[in-house]
């Protein structure tokens, strides 16, 4: 056995994390939220405390976030933006608590994180995502040190007892898929798929960003356990900040012999690993179109077999796996593929990283056990639908997913379940539509990604996503026919069935769960020539009413002039012309415009 | 080939550091960084330097979003057009924009100032509806803040 | 599992019937040996299967699942079970075409590819009746700036057949797929036109695509115009293929021989004389063969490569300007003839230059471009392929299949066995071979069938020994193969003297402007390659410098051969070729 001593030089971090301290969460959805003006006022404050910058604690809804740490006892804040940190300030100095910004003592006291369980996302927003003596301290490279101490073999048993699969989408088992590219001899790259495309999911920039090092960890136990020397991380170009840490942790980690040759000092583990950005191409999330990108081709597909384990980058065996997957890996290894185990539902173990958006009160990134019901997920941690409106249907797994409606809302969140009625796990995205979302338009939305993003080389996708969305455009124009219905139907499964890839293959998801769900709002766009949500613009009109003032604001936001009316008089929208924008009915200060 | 003979040099001292097929995209990148835009004369030089043919270049270019081959502007908006920002009313902010600006997404003003396009998800889901200019992320966005942003810009 | 009778082979059911196969079979192709055709676009015999036009989908059954798969890349396990026009397959492949026919130029009746485009012709077997999908269909213009070849995208279905010939096969890379999803299309780069580009117009693009969007320019019209003009007197050359495959546009078998047909088609046509490339073939042997004798004894630029092609000679202008001096000057039998036809025949006929039309039936788009050099200006003035003059002898309304053979007109019309095997890969070598071998041992061999270089391969080594030498020879087609072979010579590790090379897979026979085969691209091809052979040994002399008419011509006319004014009127000079 080769005693790991590198690592026993850097625990001195755990000081850093228990002494008196403010950070703040400056990951991009804090930065977007004016974190960062945040973080410049509290250290233009002098303050005789450490100010420090950590990731994000997921509950993005209250960004900026802020945690003071003082006389050992901590507070949580939240919206926090650089107006508001004198407020804080002020609290510092008094020794009390801001009430107006304050979410609470500890996260668990916090609605929102309530009945999540936290392991993959631990360090995020706790720690100085590249401060690798704070990761050690919360117990980062554990899992390495003791990966280390056991033969490669023994670490895929672990992974394959721990029932880890993959969290990519397809959610096979990541065990087996290491014991494939195991077997084989040669050079083997090791390849960690980044490129988190599907909108409304964003777990894995969190992760990179906000816990660099869990990432690397979980990358080099993978490549001791199949036996290969070279990594890549695959991520998108549009994440810059997610490229600048990785990048920069992984020179930290090379300079602490974490990375590099001769790892830890084990004579022969070498891992190198590098970044490749992708360049806005949502199919390189498929694994033969990552290769291809990779290799600096047009990211377009392969048919499979042969496999990446059999041949992959430059016809090296290559195995691929999601920064989630790869990223619970050091988990497993320090608390042990049991207790793993333990977590979740019978198939899917472990817990589930998800991402809530859409129309709720609290948006942000979750972890929670595999197996709790979508409904305590959106109405407990998230809140529900905001005020006055009323839960229509949750998309689960992006574009390629499906909807949910509320009669499967007690459905547990698993690979299996989700799959049973048209969804998919997917990456994990969970975008919340309530009342006001209409299921047609949304399907045309996901159409409208599906068909930019298609790469063209097959016939079905090409050819056949474009003429879904023309068919549900015109749809939600009010010139469908009742034939359409049909046709959609026919040429969704067409699609399903004969496209070339998963992008291809599930593209029909979004509509072919909708028109399952949610038959009757096609059908009042079709026959009636309405949408019941007022959300598609072609059949919405916007009417003055009675309550009118006549101030005029109405005709001066009218891009196109068709508001008419003397001042302090009723005007009048001359609907031939009018282009529903809307911009009437979100300017009037007086209720004065009925949208219907 | 490029007129300026200080870009020419600046293209150069990026493309030796490129040598095989598998840098085409991260030299594209590059050069995209440099200059805001692909420039033809660039991707000639390019296929040289990797011996590629130019089609190859161009179909690689082509083929990722991330690709302009038009400038961009000083300020470059790309309104994010992901679910989470389309469910919160992201086309209507478009529209806003574009009248504001009075130009369309994949247009430039003509004091090549400001540049729009849309993009798609940013990642700043929690916080949508949001925008990137340049590379900073604004979120919940309405019209009214996007004003304010906009004529913030110097 | 593996029987006694059928080792190595796997169990399947197609369509209700067991099959034996080979595990590395692919089911299209176990399908089409068991005489099941399955209609497809991507799929080609010769190309890497990508699986892209998924057309070729069946039914498989492994048990118990049913699944939709395409067959062209799909390989076959034991006790799967096979349908490949169930319902369900046909309905998929319907909506295919749909999705096509929705995205397509649907001008069919004025289309070049009319009748012979595999888009109608499934449309028609599909009974497709009308396309359920309006909307965006895609608009670019058409590109006629190569002298060659016409793009119409507008009539592309994206199977990509054109990129892997162009790329994989030929390795000239003029065109890749642009852009993505919906709005891809193939085209040059920054979407300029093929004439502008790498394209060495070699017209295997043109064979690989199935529908109308890459078809030859065509020069019907002008040479109409010229038939029809009183003041004009209109030649034709017919090089050495076309009588193998002439007889394809008529619906005959390959690989039948109509040199007497085409002939007195031409002379219906109105065409006042028509002569025999072979003849000038043999003029190429014979100043070839003088030429290698001559570098092999100065043991100067050696390898010799010979320069029949048009398309390769592009090539090495383009890509290995600094190896040109290996290449034969001698011009192709076409320009010899050109230039013969507007000298020597015209001076003998006491006719004006200025009033001959000269129009080449060529089996070869690269033709179009070569008469084009300024080098050749004033000596051919239209070249039509095979397919061209195909179309133009049904415009005319003439009944090729009962025409009553006519014979090549003289002074230029007779020929040798040796002209008649340029048509195919290997030829031009065994041709010079036959030559060479006589001239250095003074002798008059008998043994003159050189098998080592017949046959498909793609490179085709020989050593032969003559006169006390050890001559290594090297026959090769397609051009990526020819790339091989010239950075070989570039770092100075060939060991070839005499090297030919032919831009198409088989030599001319499968030449840029011959009938498409639309299935059994290899059979087809080897059957053609049959019919020069047999017309070479049915061939009374199978020599070229035996050919008494070539004889007479240097006697009469050129003077010695590799005389000065051979070298005016017999070869040429190449130089390098800039590309965007």
């Amino acid at each position: 056995m080769t005693p790991i001593t590198a690592l026993a030089d850097l625990k001195k971090g755990h000081e850093a994390l228990t002494c008196d301290r403010i950070t703040v969460g400056l990951a991009t959805c804090g930065i977007s939220a004016g974190a960062d003006r945040t973080l410049a006022a509290f250290q233009a404050a002098n303050l005789p405390l450490i100010i420090e910058n950590v990731g994000c604690l997921g509950n993005c809804y209250a960004e900026p976030i802020v945690t003071v740490r003082q006389d050992g006892s901590t507070a949580i804040y939240g919206h926090v933006t650089e107006d508001k940190v004198q407020k804080i300030l002020d609290a510092i100095k008094t020794k009390t608590i801001c009430k107006e910004l304050f979410l609470g003592r500890t996260l668990e006291e916090i609605d929102f994180y309530k009945i999540q369980k936290r392991l993959l996302l631990a360090n995020c927003g706790k720690i100085n995502p590249l401060d690798i003596d704070q990761y050690v301290a919360t117990g980062g490279y554990d899992g390495l040190a003791k990966a280390l101490r056991k033969k490669p073999q023994e670490i895929i048993e672990d992974v394959l007892a721990s029932g880890l699969r993959g969290r990519g989408g397809a959610g096979f088992p990541t065990g087996q898929k290491w014991r494939l590219i195991a077997v084989k001899t040669g050079k083997k790259i090791l390849v960690c798929n980044g490129d988190e495309g599907d909108p409304g999911a964003f777990m894995n920039r969190t992760v990179m960003e906000s816990d660099p090092f869990k990432l690397i960890e979980g990358m080099t136990i993978a490549a001791y356990a199949i036996g290969s020397d070279e990594g890549i991380i695959y991520t998108r170009a549009e994440y810059p900040l997610a490229v600048k840490t990785l990048r920069s942790a992984i020179t930290i980690a090379e300079s602490h012999n974490l990375l590099g040759k001769n790892i830890l000092g084990i004579e022969g583990f070498n891992f190198n690993l590098r970044i490749v950005m992708g360049a806005g191409a949502f199919v390189c999330g498929e694994e033969t179109a990552l290769m291809n990108s990779v290799m600096g081709l047009r990211g377009q597909p392969h048919y499979k077999p042969p496999y990446p384990a059999d041949k992959g980058i430059y016809g090296y065996p290559t195995n691929i796996n999601n920064v989630s997957t790869l990223s619970f890996v050091p988990l497993i290894m320090s608390m042990g593929a049991k207790e793993f185990a333990k977590i979740g539902s019978e198939k899917s173990k472990g817990t589930a990283v998800l991402c809530l958006t859409g129309k709720i009160n609290r948006t942000g990134v979750i972890e929670v056990p595999m197996g709790t019901p979508l409904r305590e997920i959106i109405f407990g941690i998230a809140g529900g639908p905001p005020q006055g409106t009323t839960f229509k249907a949750v998309q689960c797994g992006g574009p390629a997913g499906g909807c949910v409606s509320e009669k499967y809302l007690d459905l547990p969140v698993d690979y299996e379940s989700l799959l049973s009625i048209g969804a998919m796990m997917g990456s994990g995205g969970l975008v919340v539509l309530n009342s006001d979302s209409c299921m047609v338009d949304v399907a045309k939305f996901f159409m409208s990604f599906t068909r930019s993003e298609s790469c063209g080389k097959c016939t079905p996708c090409r050819e056949g996503t474009t003429r879904i969305w023309e068919i549900l455009d015109k749809i939600t124009k009010g010139l469908g026919t009742p034939k359409d219905i049909e046709t959609l139907k026919s040429l969704s499964q067409y699609v399903k069935e004969n496209s070339l890839c998963g992008l291809g293959q599930a593209a029909p998801n979004p509509i072919l769960t909708t028109l399952a769900q949610f038959a009757d709002e096609y059908r009042v766009h079709i026959e009636q020539k309405e949408c019941p949500s007022h959300s598609c613009r072609n059949l919405v009109h916007y009417r003055i009413n009675e309550k009118c003032t006549g101030c005029g604001n109405c005709a001066r936001h009218c891009p196109v002039h068709c508001i008419a009316g003397r001042l302090k008089e009723k005007h009048v929208i001359d609907q031939s012309v009018c282009v529903r924008c809307g911009a009437c009915y979100e300017n009037c200060a007086f209720d004065a415009i009925d949208k219907g | 080939m490029p007129a300026d003979v200080n870009d020419l040099k600046l293209v150069e001292s990026i493309l030796k550091k490129y040598s095989r097929k598998e840098d085409t995209v991260a030299a594209l990148q590059e050069l995209q960084q440099t200059f805001g835009y692909l420039e033809r004369g660039h991707l000639e030089l390019l296929a040289k330097q990797l011996s590629l043919p130019l089609v190859h270049i161009t179909g690689v270019a082509t083929f990722y979003t991330q690709f302009k081959f038009t400038p961009k502007g000083t300020y470059h908006i790309s309104i994010c057009r992901g679910t989470a920002c389309h469910v919160k009313n992201s086309e209507t902010l478009l529209k806003h924009v574009e009248r504001k600006l009075n130009i369309k997404a994949g247009e430039i003003t003509t004091d090549k100032k400001i540049s729009l396009e849309c993009v798609n998800c940013i990642g700043a889901c929690a916080k949508a509806p949001a925008m990137m200019i340049n590379e900073k992320v604004y979120g919940n966005l309405d019209e009214k803040k996007i004003d304010m942003i906009i004529h913030s810009l110097e | 599992m593996a029987s006694p009778e059928h080792p190595q082979k796997v169990k399947i059911t197609l369509n209700d019937e067991i099959v034996w196969c080979d595990p590395n079979a692919y089911i299209i192709d176990i399908a089409r040996n068991n005489n099941i055709y399955i209609p497809h676009f991507c799929y080609h015999e010769r190309l890497e299967r990508t699986a892209n036009c998924r057309l070729c989908v069946v039914e498989i059954e492994i048990g118990g699942k049913k699944r939709i798969m395409t067959s062209c890349n799909l390989k076959p396990q034991e006790g799967m079970i096979v349908n490949t026009h169930t319902p369900k397959v046909l309905e998929a492949r319907r909506v295919n075409i749909e999705l096509l026919l929705a995205n397509h130029d649907l001008n069919c009746p004025t289309c070049a590819k009319n009748l012979h485009c595999k888009l109608q012709r499934y449309s028609g077997e599909l009974i497709v009746k009308e396309t359920p999908f309006t909307g965006k269909r895609r608009n670019v213009p058409v590109d006629e700036s190569s002298p060659s070849i016409r793009r119409d995208n507008n009539k592309c279905i994206l199977c990509g057949r054109c990129i892997k010939m162009c790329g994989d096969v030929q390795t000239v890379n003029a065109i890749q797929q642009q852009f993505r999803g919906f709005e891809t299309l193939v085209s040059c780069a920054f979407n300029e036109g093929l004439g502008e580009s790498s394209c060495v117009n070699c017209g295997q693009c043109v064979i690989a695509c199935p529908t109308g969007a890459l078809t030859e320019r065509s020069d019907i019209p002008h040479v109409i115009d010229a038939l029809n003009d009183p003041h004009k007197i209109v030649i034709a050359q017919t090089a050495p293929s076309i009588r193998a495959t002439l007889g394809e546009c008529f619906g005959m078998n390959p690989g039948t021989n109509v040199t007497g047909k085409m002939v007195a088609a031409l002379k219906k046509l109105g065409f006042e004389k028509v002569f025999d490339t072979d003849l000038a073939a043999d003029i190429t042997i014979v100043e070839e063969a003088s030429e290698f004798i001559k570098r092999l004894n100065a043991n100067e630029n050696l390898p010799m490569i010979t320069t029949c092609c048009p398309a390769w000679i592009k090539f090495g202008e383009q890509f290995f300007y600094d190896e040109l001096s290996h290449m034969s000057t001698c011009r192709s039998p076409q320009a010899i003839m050109a230039s013969l036809i507007k000298t020597y025949y015209a001076e003998k006929a006491d006719l004006d230059p200025q009033r001959i039309v000269l129009v080449d039936i060529m089996p070869c788009t690269a033709k179009k471009f070569e008469i084009l050099r300024p080098e050749f200006a004033g000596e051919a003035d239209y070249v039509l392929t095979t397919v061209e003059l195909g179309k133009l002898i049904k415009e005319m309304n003439i009944d090729f299949e009962h025409l009553e053979p006519a014979r090549f007109d003289n002074p230029l019309g007779e020929s040798t066995g040796a002209g008649a095997i340029f048509g195919h890969t290997g030829g031009v070598m065994e041709a010079a071979l036959r030559t060479v071998a006589d001239w250095l041992e003074n002798k008059n061999f008998k043994h003159i069938d050189y098998q080592a270089i017949r046959g498909m391969e793609t490179l085709k080594e020989a050593t032969v020994h003559i006169d006390g030498m050890e001559i290594n020879l090297a026959v090769v087609h397609t051009l990526g193969e020819a790339r091989k072979l010239m950075e070989q010579i570039r770092s100075g590790t060939c060991k070839y003297h005499f090297i030919e090379i032919m831009a198409c897979y088989g030599g001319c026979i499968g030449g840029g402007g011959q009938p498409a085969p639309t299935e059994r691209f290899d059979e087809v091809l080897k059957k053609r390659v049959q019919a020069l052979i047999t017309e070479d040994l049915h061939k009374e002399i199978r020599k070229s410098h035996k050919n008494p008419a070539v004889n007479k011509l240097y006697d009469e006319y050129l003077g010695d051969i590799g005389g000065e004014r051979a070298h005016k009127l017999l070869h040429t000079s190449y130089q390098r070729r800039e590309f965007k």
